[in-house]
């Protein structure tokens, strides 16, 4: 069998380091030994393309997943999951997650006294088009406190969840709204070593996709790793 | 290449209230239907560098089936794949720290050059307190090719053992995961 053609490494500066002292929980998860350089295999540049089952249009409306209407900031959130050479990802699957309008999850271990909201679960489910677009609607989520130092919180966010190509192109991200306070505060987003690989991960309001009378639209383009130019030797 | 590179979106940890947003059909159980070969449990138990149990952590595998192929359109071999068995499959680990999954043994894929890979579990970390998932892999002890496979290789003799898992019945085989600190599972940079 001749030789996979690897994908692109870590983007130095790019990703974050697995040991952030300010973001505390990091201190006893992350490794200590140096990693092992493993080259592109067969296992790696394969991934689970195929089985994820039905994805339906329920799925990218998380306003529309009870009787009522969620309470909060309506928006519409789109963009292209895309690679480094700039093509795009198609057919595959984006899973989305977030609190609600007041900050707080559904998820059991969340004990944040905001109110839950009856009409709102806070996850979805889209594949990418033959373009790598994506589209869902949902609601702003809010700001939240965690107990990471005090009085801390976290800048509003959704979660992203990628799968990509292969199964080294996975990719857990989350998307921020533009201008947020709280960036300068925030030890997960100032993981990132890199400046402008930090705004990345921060959408941007768009007129656009903005529905009248309805929904506000932000853009929030994905960059997963693309096939490498110069393959390694073995 | 000429054209520019986009950059690439930096990686975010999955916090601790991913359980209801990371919905998965089947989930930690990778037989869906008719599939070939012997049925396994792999389990094992997730621990930090204060050596706590960790009951907040997602992990994922991918696989090859029990020919050796996988379910995807670069795996060119002339295998058959299984109706009911894409390789895929994800486990929250429990509030023991513990996770399981219902899967078939892997066979053997081709590696670098003319090597061979020995039958192996491409296994993912994600989690709280973890800017950036973990690739580690589970490899099984009842394999006589771990002793020529071309990523255990690159191991360091003392650390491969926290890559093997040891079969504990007939069908299962257990290994665990530890972070950080004595024993710490080896992870790769990929």
């Amino acid at each position: 069998m001749a030789d996979v053609i690897p994908y692109t490494r870590e983007e130095k500066g790019a990703q974050p380091p697995s040991l952030y002292l300010p973001y505390k929980s990091t201190e006893f998860r992350a490794p200590k030994q140096p990693l092992v350089i493993l080259p592109h295999t067969l296992s790696e540049v394969t991934g689970p393309v195929y089985g994820h089952g039905r994805v339906l249009p329920i799925d990218a409306d998380l306003t529309k997943q009870h009787a009522g209407e969620p309470l909060g900031e309506r928006i519409i959130v789109s963009g292209r999951v895309l690679d480094e050479n700039g093509r795009p990802v198609p057919n595959t699957l984006v899973e989305v997650w977030q609190c609600n309008a007041a900050g707080r999850y559904i998820h059991a271990r969340d004990q944040h006294p905001a109110p839950l909201d009856p009409n709102f679960s806070g996850a979805g489910r889209i594949v990418t088009d033959a373009e790598g677009n994506y589209k869902f609607t949902t609601i702003k989520p809010g700001a939240y406190p965690w107990r990471n130092h005090p009085n801390a919180w976290r800048p509003a966010h959704i979660h992203f969840s990628m799968f990509g190509p292969s199964f080294i192109n996975r990719l857990v991200t989350q998307m921020y709204f533009p201008g947020d306070p709280l960036f300068a505060f925030d030890p997960i987003y100032q993981g990132i070593p890199d400046v402008k690989a930090r705004e990345r991960m921060v959408s941007r309001f768009d007129m656009d996709t903005t529905i009248p009378e309805w929904a506000l639209g932000y853009k929030f383009d994905i960059v997963l790793r693309g096939r490498d130019a110069t393959p390694m030797e073995d | 290449m000429s054209k520019k590179r986009l950059g690439q979106t930096p990686s975010q940890t999955v916090g601790p209230f991913f359980h209801f947003g990371l919905p998965y059909e089947g989930d930690s159980n990778l037989i869906v239907g008719d599939v070939q070969g012997q049925r396994i449990v792999v389990e094992g138990k997730v621990t930090d560098g204060a050596g706590e149990p960790v009951p907040d952590v997602m992990i994922e595998i991918w696989q090859a089936n029990a020919a050796g192929k996988y379910d995807h359109p670069e795996d060119t071999q002339d295998k058959p794949v299984d109706e009911g068995f894409h390789g895929f499959g994800r486990c929250a680990t429990d509030n023991d720290g513990i996770f399981r999954f219902n899967t078939v043994k892997p066979g053997a894929v081709p590696g670098p050059g003319n090597s061979l890979q020995a039958p192996h579990l491409v296994t993912f970390v994600f989690g709280r307190g973890m800017l950036k998932q973990l690739l580690t892999r589970i490899y099984f002890e009842d394999e006589a090719h771990n002793a020529n496979d071309p990523v255990l290789a690159l191991v360091p003799d003392e650390r491969r053992g926290t890559l093997i898992a040891r079969k504990i019945s007939p069908s299962t085989y257990a290994l665990n995961i530890v972070l950080q600190g004595a024993g710490e599972t080896v992870f790769f940079d990929y």
